[in-house]
């Protein structure tokens, strides 16, 4: 009898396909997110080849354990210098960006939905443009403005003979202001979405009660989305402080004359320059850092996420009249919408059209060039290459990106939907619970940190040669972009599952349906609308990657936000301009058609 | 034919126990109704029945064939069991036709195209819906919505219809429509029919038989009028029957051939072979009991009738409601209601005269909350109770 019990619970262990895919799933995110985790780890306690080449560690014999790499990084003449004077820069920034683009987005998502300010649909529909624009693209742009010969060139200013002091030219000034044109839209977003939840009735009230507007701001409506701002505050810390993007671009040098590090792109420098064992400790703080800040954010408000604040009579809410402060406050949003997006662009698109960058734009310092031209009519000694559309180098690029961005988002949201199967099937059991975990950890960490971990991981034959070096390779890079978007979407794919009832499946099964049945006639028929609309928000994050890929890039495998950001290191950054203008054209549209489907860039963090 | 029998049935949800040892016999052609408050695991033992759920021990059959053998983690696939559920929620397909709907399950039963069609019409045709065939569930209203989750479940001609509470998201008048369509369908297909609800009305009035669910066990199983008469419990008691029968505090005393039992309304003896022997009844001590008393059996006089068992009264509050009215009435301290059909006018504080059914009375055990005597299912008129 227990045989026959045995058999029978293996049956149905496995003759049911949904067992079988838990099952592969969980080998999967432990493969592809633990034991490269791990394996970083361990590098940071074994001599590699590197280091007994230089004989940089006396008598070690590779392979070796050691805690040469972690003494070097926390116990050295050096650590000053490659860890105290990063942290502090690092945390410097997302102390400033936090402290301004939070109450920043708070402020812009009230007015847009709780006030009656003029122009409401248009503001909207232009509010998180600014975001929309890769950060990177914005430091870009900054430097179309602002650069000074301390960053080997001229901008606008510097050319209208202002001279630009080295500080806003680079450094702490110019990477707080990019990063918070950036950051602005968590704790919009955020806010908004806990201020569309309140009841006006919960304001009314307090107005009936005697409140003024200021005290019911303060005491009511504050008080109601304090959780959604804290939850933004720590977001934006923990991306701020791993951004590397805008810090490689805009960092420049110390007054000094060193070159200005935050943690990112010192991890980064590592990487490249060696010991690599010591980028990866590094990345290791990174992360940890990053972790620490969500462990503290769902400790702090864990337990009262939201308010239960939707009353019962429907959504509907009254606006609240600014009267004489609402002209005031629409010139608040339009210039930030000017700073952030019509600047930025505008900038991009004329210096990708002159001839000296921060030479004015009078039509002899005007052209084509850096679009179309051809390198024997080059109007300037320092083109040295084709303008992008004769460019070969952003041929490929494009293709690249083309290719990586269409593989990797497909896979993503196919996955994506079945770990949002997994989970909403599996809420409260012990695999939905443990998939949900898993896919959570690409999350906690910073682009570039995920990156150094495959990048350990892979740049050496794995399994005794059957996984060669990946390094170099398109697979490696695809595999990375793959992962990392793992989180938003699953994400995407659980709130899509959620809305297919398991009672529609259930009637299918009664009926006869096994599993793939179900899942062909049943799901992905109602899923269609979400995972589309999931495949183009994960297809518009991985095109304008950078921080994810800057560690694991080689020339064949330029994607265009690296092809411009290399060009704009050279004395190139008109190309750059217009490799930039390319992405974000491409970003607005694919934007617009997800939107069609019912996606929106909101759901995207 | 199907007969379905659980025996021994567990559930667990962690370390939650929701069904205890749940036995449960449902004959060919029954209409039985598994009754309870929420969460008293009613829906649970039907998807148990339904394949939808595992039992972690107990054993069902249907017509003698095993279906789950728990201890050998035997579980027959649902679309194996010849059965069909009709959901809560109903469930239907949003991106499918109502035709496509109900066409669902013949199609994976690899059924001919015409023969789907034939099948699927005449699914329609009994719950009334065919020109709907075209239109997609959400263009439909709420109560066509139910006849289509009906018809879908009907169209494989299953042995045994499942419904998990189908009429509670209709409103109250389509709610009685569905009732005598429910009923009219199981007497014309013949199907045993499994149907769950929390509503006793419903209980009452379509079912055969009816089990009673408390906390994951069966506490009673009975006809409806079994159920109605002679609830178990107290606390069944109290849930079948709206207005709520009345409780009346009384001492009971038996001596070994009959029960005595004094109240508010004087000393009743009931002989023993009304009784309920099987229960906790303590012997020849006096110990507390309680009257069931039904508010309908009940008659009030204004001038004395002379009847055996009249007792003076007096009117507390008076609630005319059209077809009938609702008396409040103490008799001492002992306050009760009764219902009269019709409008009847009585004023505040007037004394009246009542005339009590002893023989319809139920007695409860207190201690224990069992059944100890029955009431008579029927009383003939002109007889003393």
């Amino acid at each position: 009898m227990s045989r026959e019990r045995f058999k029978n619970q293996f049956r149905n262990l496995i003759g049911n396909p949904f067992n079988v895919i838990v099952l592969i799933t969980l080998i999967m995110l432990f493969a592809l997110i633990v034991i490269p985790l791990l394996a970083m780890v361990q590098n940071t306690f074994v001599v590699a080849k590197a280091e007994v080449m230089r004989k940089t560690i006396p008598g070690a014999k590779i392979g070796d354990y050691t805690l040469w790499y972690w003494k070097y990084l926390l116990a050295s003449p050096l650590t000053k210098t490659i860890l105290w004077v990063p942290l502090r820069n690092s945390l410097i920034i997302g102390a400033f960006v936090t402290v301004i683009s939070v109450p920043l987005g708070a402020l812009m998502a009230w007015l847009m939905v709780r006030t009656d300010i003029p122009g409401k649909g248009l503001l909207s529909a232009l509010i998180l443009i600014p975001y929309m624009i890769p950060s990177w693209c914005k430091a870009l742009s900054w430097m179309t403005i602002f650069r000074n010969p301390s960053m080997g060139g001229y901008g606008v200013l510097y050319s209208l003979g202002i001279p630009v002091p080295n500080a806003l030219a680079s450094g702490f000034v110019p990477i707080i202001i990019v990063m918070t044109m950036h950051y602005y839209a968590f704790s919009y977003i955020m806010a908004s979405g806990a201020l569309r939840s309140i009841n006006s009735e919960l304001e009314e009230m307090g107005e009936i009660q005697g409140a003024s507007k200021a005290q019911i701001l303060k005491s009511i409506t504050l008080p109601l989305i304090l959780p959604s701002i804290l939850s933004a505050t720590i977001m934006t810390i923990s991306k701020s402080i791993g951004t590397y993007g805008v810090a490689a671009r805009l960092g420049g040098n110390n007054p000094d004359g060193t070159p200005f590090y935050v943690l990112a792109t010192r991890m980064k420098a590592f990487i490249n320059d060696g010991p690599n064992a010591v980028g990866y400790a590094m990345s290791i703080l990174m992360i940890l850092l990053a972790a620490g800040t969500i462990v503290v954010n769902q400790k702090l408000i864990g337990t009262r996420k939201s308010y239960a604040t939707i009353g019962g009579k429907g959504t509907r809410s009254n606006l609240i009249p600014l009267r004489g402060a609402k002209w005031p406050m629409l010139i608040v949003i339009t210039v930030f919408l000017v700073v952030a997006m019509v600047m930025p662009v505008f900038f991009l698109v004329m210096e990708s059209f002159q001839i000296m960058p921060g030479a004015g734009y009078s039509p002899d310092n005007l052209t084509l060039y850096a679009w179309v031209g051809e390198l024997q009519s080059a109007p300037h000694p320092s083109f040295n290459q084709n303008g992008l559309f004769r460019n070969s180098e952003f041929g490929r690029a494009l293709g690249n990106t083309v290719k990586l961005s269409l593989i990797a988002s497909l896979i993503t949201a196919v996955f994506g939907q079945f770990f949002g199967y997994i989970t909403t099937r599996g809420r409260g059991k012990w695999y939905g619970n443990a998939v949900e975990q898993l896919i959570f950890i690409p999350y906690l960490m910073p682009g570039v940190a995920f990156s150094a971990i495959y990048f350990s991981m892979f740049s050496q034959p794995r399994l005794g040669g059957l996984i060669p070096s990946l390094y170099g390779t398109f697979t490696l890079i695809l595999l990375v972009s793959i992962v990392k978007h793992f989180p938003f979407a699953s994400r995407s794919g659980s709130s899509n599952m959620m809305q297919i009832s398991v009672e529609l499946e259930e009637a299918a099964t009664i009926n006869g349906a096994g599993f793939w049945r179900r899942i062909r006639s049943i799901v992905i028929p109602l899923a269609k609308n979400g995972f589309l609309s999931g495949f183009l928000l994960s297809f518009i994050s991985i095109a304008k990657e950078l921080d994810l890929i800057a560690i694991l890039m080689t020339p064949k495998n330029y994607t265009l936000s690296f092809l411009a950001f290399d060009y704009s290191k050279e004395a190139m950054p008109q190309v750059a301009d217009a490799i930039c203008i390319v992405i974000i054209v491409f970003i607005l549209v694919t934007n617009r058609i997800a939107d069609k489907f019912g996606g929106n860039v909101s759901k995207s963090m | 034919m199907s007969k379905i029998q659980l025996s021994h049935i567990d559930k667990f949800y962690g370390e939650n126990h929701v069904l205890r040892d749940v036995n449960l016999t449902i004959e060919d052609g029954d209409f039985m109704t598994l009754l309870g408050p929420s969460g008293c695991g009613k829906t649970t033992t039907l998807r148990v029945i339904s394949g939808l759920e595992k039992a972690q021990h107990g054993t069902m059959t249907i017509d003698d064939r095993m279906v789950i053998d728990a201890d050998k983690a035997f579980f027959e696939a649902p679309s194996k069991r010849g059965l069909n559920l009709v959901f809560q929620s109903y469930a239907l397909w949003p991106h499918m036709t109502v035709f496509e709907n109900v066409a669902f399950g013949l199609k994976i039963k690899k059924m001919k195209k015409e023969e789907i069609e034939e099948t699927v019409m005449r699914a329609l045709r009994t719950m009334r819906i065919e020109e709907y065939r075209g239109r997609y569930p959400n263009e439909l209203s709420g109560g066509q919505q139910q006849r289509v989750a009906i018809a879908r479940a009907i169209a494989s001609s299953p042995k045994l219809l499942l419904l998990d509470e189908p009429l509670s998201n209709l409103d109250a008048r389509l709610r009685i429509d569905m009732r005598a369509e429910l009923k009219r369908l199981h007497k014309e297909t013949g199907t045993t029919i499994i149907y769950v609800t929390h509503d006793q009305v419903e209980a009452l009035t379509m079912s055969t038989k009816i089990a009673l669910f408390k906390e994951g066990e069966i506490s009673q199983i009975d006809t409806p009028l079994g159920l109605y008469t002679n609830p178990i419990d107290l606390q069944a008691a109290d849930f079948i029957g709206n207005p709520r029968i009345n409780f009346i505090e009384a001492k009971g005393f038996y001596d070994g051939t009959g029960l005595k039992v004094k109240s508010a309304f004087g000393e009743y003896v009931f002989a023993k072979e009304f009784m309920k022997l099987d229960e906790e009844i303590p012997e020849n001590r006096e110990f507390d009991c309680v009257l069931g008393l039904r508010p309908e059996m009940v008659d009030i006089y204004t001038e004395d009738p002379h009847h055996k068992n009249t007792v003076p009264a007096r009117v507390y509050a008076n609630q005319p409601a059209g077809s009938e009215t609702l008396v409040t009435l103490t008799v001492g301290d002992t306050e009760f209601l009764a219902i009269q059909v019709g409008l009847v006018e009585y004023d505040m504080n007037q004394n009246v005269f009542v005339v009590l059914h002893p023989g319809r009375m139920n007695v409860y055990n207190k201690e224990t909350g069992r059944l100890i005597k029955y009431a008579k299912t029927k009383h003939k008129a002109g007889t003393d109770d």
